[in-house]
């Protein structure tokens, strides 16, 4: 029994972060949802939260199980169905994706335990979305082919549109619309860049893609860049990156803090969505079409940092504030990610990390704080002293240290590795420049907001409510915060793990190998593009049937 | 055939992407799916255009690249599934906000018919 179990987790550990969150949101459905307020403290509610919780506990184990398999620098392909690669869909987990998984289920537990607070009872099947966009999520991250990339995007936009509406509210509803016809727009670009790929490569799967590209002509070359730099405009779009980041802030502020705080992860799929293509398929070895994004991508960034830190400056309200935080890490990231070299890319991981649970627990806590302070909310202009100064005042400081990249914190580290990796490249000045002055203006921008909410005080009014938070809430954000501290203090082992991933990310031969087999690298053969007629119909090899 | 095929994706994309610009919620909503149409006419095209034969591997004769069928197969589900859900949110719009303008207030009003005081 044992070995039965044993083996079924050795061999379908790779598909297990999708189908839980799947199996969990269908059974949360099938559970019912009694609705609105009247449910609130109600059986069903008990069980709905016990079952969503437990669920991600389990996901966060898988997680964090593939993401040990994956340190040892093993490839865990998981042909679904048992067709093989290239023609059959593959499900690969290599260090990055593992390492995105683990972070995605991390943040999952306690923004859920958040939302247990409150949250999930001010609508709908809140848990049941809550899966389903996780399993969007990890579905992103571990899929090995690029049409699956965007099957898993619409999942998770799907989930997110209905979540960002939880709730109801005018503002929502609002934003709502712009957020999902804009998704809509991007998934059509989406499909259309996929498409000229697929016209001019004839396969879609990422390890065939890499080796493919390489073997183009020039003209083709041409063509595929095209349909990849289409691409690169859609993850753009959701990771926000200038000129395609106005919808973020307006949408990030309206959402609910657990929604807001989930949604920090969705930015960061856009992030891993531009390593894969642009970083893996389209490396150094892709031939004509070789570093396609290169002259776009590092510009860009740089802008979308500066933007959104001048932004952050000019907020009036903190969860905006916080949203343009959101943009201008998202920069960070992607500049390193822009400088092409191993050594930026491991930066561009480590920084990613940190920046996902920092702004995840700050989202947490701009609901903690707008809580305490009567009708202002969060709006940044005096009002009643909150119910627990010491304690928020600290959250706060110490979220906003770690943001703005102040040592000992995750952030500095961070800062400092894509500083270093910059370092003796042409683009030094700029990046230090920005990277620099970025932290500096977000400390200013931060320091002015917590000086308004905390010491700029009214005299206390008392129609006003102002109780303290209950400890779910607290605890829950001072988890994520924690999580903070424990990656300064491990960020030895971390930074090992994102150099190899890096590495890995850049071994093209490899990955082809472990997706591919026998099929794979210098033997490939191909009938794509097909183009029957010419000659007989010739099948590749078969790989070993598992 | 290749000639009528570019020109009607191109004609149905120009159309899309004019009615996506509007301002009210039902053109826009009109414009999405004629988007989504052009779209997939374009995935399947780019399978290359065949005539007289069938997408199934067979010993002899001419086939047609499956894999774009199996593509916009999939492309149509879920355009369809997020066209209904973009309906009903634009109806929830209207009812929130009454008006079906895309930015939840009548241009012609100066100030938005709400105020934020809702949080």
């Amino acid at each position: 029994m044992s070995d039965f179990v044993s083996h079924f987790f050795a061999s379908h550990l790779s598909v297990l972060p999708v189908l839980l969150p799947l199996f969990t949101a269908a059974t949360l459905l099938l559970m019912g949802d009694g609705g609105g307020q009247a449910s609130h403290g109600g059986a069903k509610l008990r069980y709905s939260r016990l079952l969503s919780l437990t669920s991600a506990l389990i996901g966060a184990l898988l997680a964090w199980k593939l993401m040990s398999n994956a340190s040892t620098g093993t490839l865990s392909v998981y042909p679904l169905g048992g067709w093989s690669a290239p023609f059959g869909i593959v499900l690969v987990v290599d260090r990055l994706s593992a390492m995105m998984l683990a972070l995605t289920w991390t943040i999952a537990v306690p923004v859920l335990w958040y939302a247990t607070g409150g949250w999930d009872s001010h609508g709908r099947y809140f848990h049941a979305l809550f899966h389903f966009q996780l399993m969007g999520l990890s579905g992103a991250f571990v899929t090995g082919d690029l049409f699956n990339l965007f099957v898993f995007f619409e999942v998770l936009l799907i989930a997110s549109y209905v979540l960002l509406v939880h709730g109801h509210g005018r503002e929502r509803f609002k934003v709502g619309l712009h957020y999902v016809v804009l998704n809509l727009v991007a998934s059509a670009l989406f499909l259309i860049g996929l498409a000229v790929i697929y016209g001019v490569a004839g396969t879609l799967n990422m390890a065939d893609l890499a080796i493919r590209v390489a073997q183009l002509a020039p003209q083709e070359a041409s063509l595929f860049k095209a349909g990849a730099l289409l691409l690169l405009v859609v993850f753009g779009l959701k990771a926000a990156i200038v000129p395609l980041y106005m919808w973020l802030p307006g949408t990030y502020a309206a959402a609910s803090a657990p929604v807001a705080a989930l949604f920090a992860i969705m930015t960061k799929v856009g992030v891993y969505s531009i390593i894969r293509v642009h970083a893996g398929i389209l490396g150094e070895s892709a031939g004509h079409a070789a570093l396609a994004a290169e002259p776009w991508l590092l510009p860009v960034a740089l802008t979308t940092t500066v933007l959104g830190v001048f932004g952050a400056l000019a907020s009036h309200s903190l969860s905006r504030l916080v949203s343009y935080l959101t943009v201008a890490s998202v920069g960070t990231i992607l500049a390193a990610v822009g400088l092409f070299t191993p050594a930026a890319m491991s930066a561009a991981l480590y920084y990613m990390v940190h920046s996902t649970l920092v702004i995840a627990a700050l989202f947490l806590l701009v609901e903690l704080v707008a809580s305490q302070r009567g009708d202002i909310g969060d709006r940044l202009q005096p009002s009643t002293p909150v119910a627990q100064p010491i304690m928020l005042g600290l959250m706060t400081l110490l979220g906003a240290a770690s943001v703005a990249g102040l040592p000992p914190l995750p952030g500095f580290l961070g800062k400092l590795m894509v500083l270093q990796s910059a370092a003796a490249t042409p683009a030094q000045g700029w990046v230090w420049a920005v990277v620099l002055s970025a932290g500096f203006l977000t400390l200013i921008g931060l320091a002015r907001a917590g000086s308004i909410l905390f010491w700029q005080v009214l005299p206390i009014n008392n129609q006003m409510s102002n109780s303290g938070g209950s400890w779910r809430l607290t605890s829950a954000t001072l988890g994520l915060l924690g999580l903070s501290l424990v990656l300064a203090t491990g960020a030895s082992p971390l930074k090992r793990y994102t150099d190899a991933a890096a590495v890995q990310l850049a071994d093209h031969t490899g990955y082809a190998q472990a997706v591919l087999g026998p099929v794979g690298g210098a033997a490939a053969q191909t009938t794509r593009p097909y183009r029957g007629g010419e000659g007989d119909v010739k099948l590749p090899p078969q790989g070993d049937k598992p | 055939m290749e000639f009528l095929v570019a020109t009607g994706i191109g004609a149905v994309t120009a159309s899309g992407i004019y009615l996506v610009l509007r301002g009210r919620t039902w053109p826009v909503v009109i414009g999405l799916s004629l988007l989504g149409y052009a779209v997939n006419l374009f995935i399947f095209a780019m399978g290359r255009l065949w005539q007289d034969a069938a997408p199934i591997l067979t010993a002899t004769g001419q086939v047609a690249d499956p894999l774009p069928q199996a593509l916009v197969l999939t492309a149509i589900v879920i355009g369809f599934a997020t066209t209904g859900f973009v309906i009903e949110l634009a109806l929830r719009s209207r009812h929130e906000s009454g008006t079906d303008h895309v930015d939840g207030f009548e241009p012609s009003s100066t100030t938005p018919n709400a105020v934020e005081d809702v949080k």
